[in-house]
C-alpha cells in the first residue's frame, strides 16, 4: 500500500469507499423499473399510431401525452445510461487522465443529448 | 505487458478470458455490451428527435439515411441490444427482490432473455415493416 492515497486515519477506519455506492444502485434500478414500461410503451406506440412519415410522427408528438412520454423516456433512458456506463468505465479503464476523460465525457454526452432531445420534442409538442 | 497494472495495483474487474463460458455468464457479458451499444441507440433516437424539430427534409434525409442497408443492419442490432437487455433487465430486477437465483431457474431465465431479445428484436422489425 505504498502508493496508497488514503490518510492514516481512513485506513485506520477501514470505511472503505465514499459510501456514495448505494445512492447509484438504487438510482439503477428506479430508472430501470420506469423503462421497463416508457421503451415498450414508446415503441409500440410510434410503430402501432404512426406510419413512419413525417406528417404522421409530428401528429403524434402533438399529442401531450406521447411528447410527455417521449421526454421522460430520453431522460430516464439517458440518466440510467449514464449510470450503467460509468460502471464500465470504472471497471476497465484505469489511465487516470483516461478515465477522467471519459467519466466526464460520460457525463457530457448524455446531458447534451437530453438538451437535443427535450427541446425538439418541445419544438414540435408547442410549433406549428 | 502495459495492461491497466502500470497505473494501479488494486484488483480490476474480472476480463472476458478467465470464465469458462455458459449462459450465466454470457447473459451478464451480453448485458453489458448491450448497454454499451445502446449509448448508440440513445444517439440515433436523439437524432431522429431533433430531425423531426428541424422539418420534413431533414426528416426526410434521416430516415433515408436510417433505411440505407447498413444502417438497417445496424438498427437490427440496436432494437435486439434493446430488446434483449429489457429482458435481462427484468431478470436482474427479479434477482434484485432475491428471486431466480437458483442454478436452474437463473440458467432457464438466462436463455428466456436471450430468446426474448431475438423474438423482440424481429417482431419490432415485423411492425416497423409489415404492418
Amino acid at each position: 500500500m505504498t502508493h496508497s492515497l488514503r490518510t492514516p486515519l481512513s485506513r485506520a477506519r477501514g470505511l472503505g469507499s465514499a459510501k456514495h455506492g448505494v445512492g447509484h444502485f438504487i438510482q439503477q434500478r428506479a430508472t430501470a423499473i420506469f423503462l421497463t414500461v416508457l421503451l415498450p410503451w414508446f415503441a409500440l406506440s410510434v410503430l402501432l399510431g404512426t406510419d413512419g412519415s413525417y406528417d404522421s410522427v409530428i401528429g403524434w408528438m402533438k399529442h401531450p401525452l406521447n411528447a410527455a412520454g417521449t421526454a421522460l423516456l430520453v431522460l430516464t433512458g439517458l440518466f440510467h445510461m449514464r449510470l450503467g456506463m460509468q460502471v464500465v468505465i470504472e471497471d476497465y479503464i484505469t489511465a487516470p487522465v483516461a478515465r477522467t476523460v471519459s467519466l466526464l465525457a460520460n457525463t457530457a454526452i448524455p446531458a447534451i443529448l437530453a438538451v437535443i432531445a427535450i427541446l425538439s420534442v418541445a419544438k414540435v409538442f408547442v410549433g406549428a | 505487458m502495459a495492461g491497466p497494472q502500470a497505473h494501479d495495483k488494486r484488483p480490476l474487474s474480472p476480463h472476458l478470458q478467465v470464465w469458462r463460458w455458459h449462459v450465466t455468464m454470457a447473459t451478464s457479458i451480453f448485458h453489458r455490451a448491450s448497454g454499451v451499444a445502446l449509448y448508440l441507440g440513445a444517439m440515433v433516437l436523439t437524432a431522429w428527435v431533433m430531425a423531426l424539430a428541424s422539418g420534413p427534409e431533414a426528416y426526410g434525409a434521416y430516415m433515408a439515411f436510417l433505411l440505407s442497408p447498413l444502417c438497417l443492419l445496424i438498427l437490427f442490432g440496436i432494437t435486439a441490444a434493446a430488446c434483449y437487455h429489457l429482458a435481462n433487465g427484468i431478470r436482474h430486477l427479479a434477482w434484485d427482490a432475491g428471486k431466480g437465483f437458483d442454478p436452474k431457474v437463473s440458467t432457464a431465465t438466462g436463455w428466456a432473455t436471450i430468446i426474448a431479445g431475438a423474438i423482440g428484436a424481429v417482431l419490432v422489425f415485423a411492425l416497423a415493416f409489415l404492418a
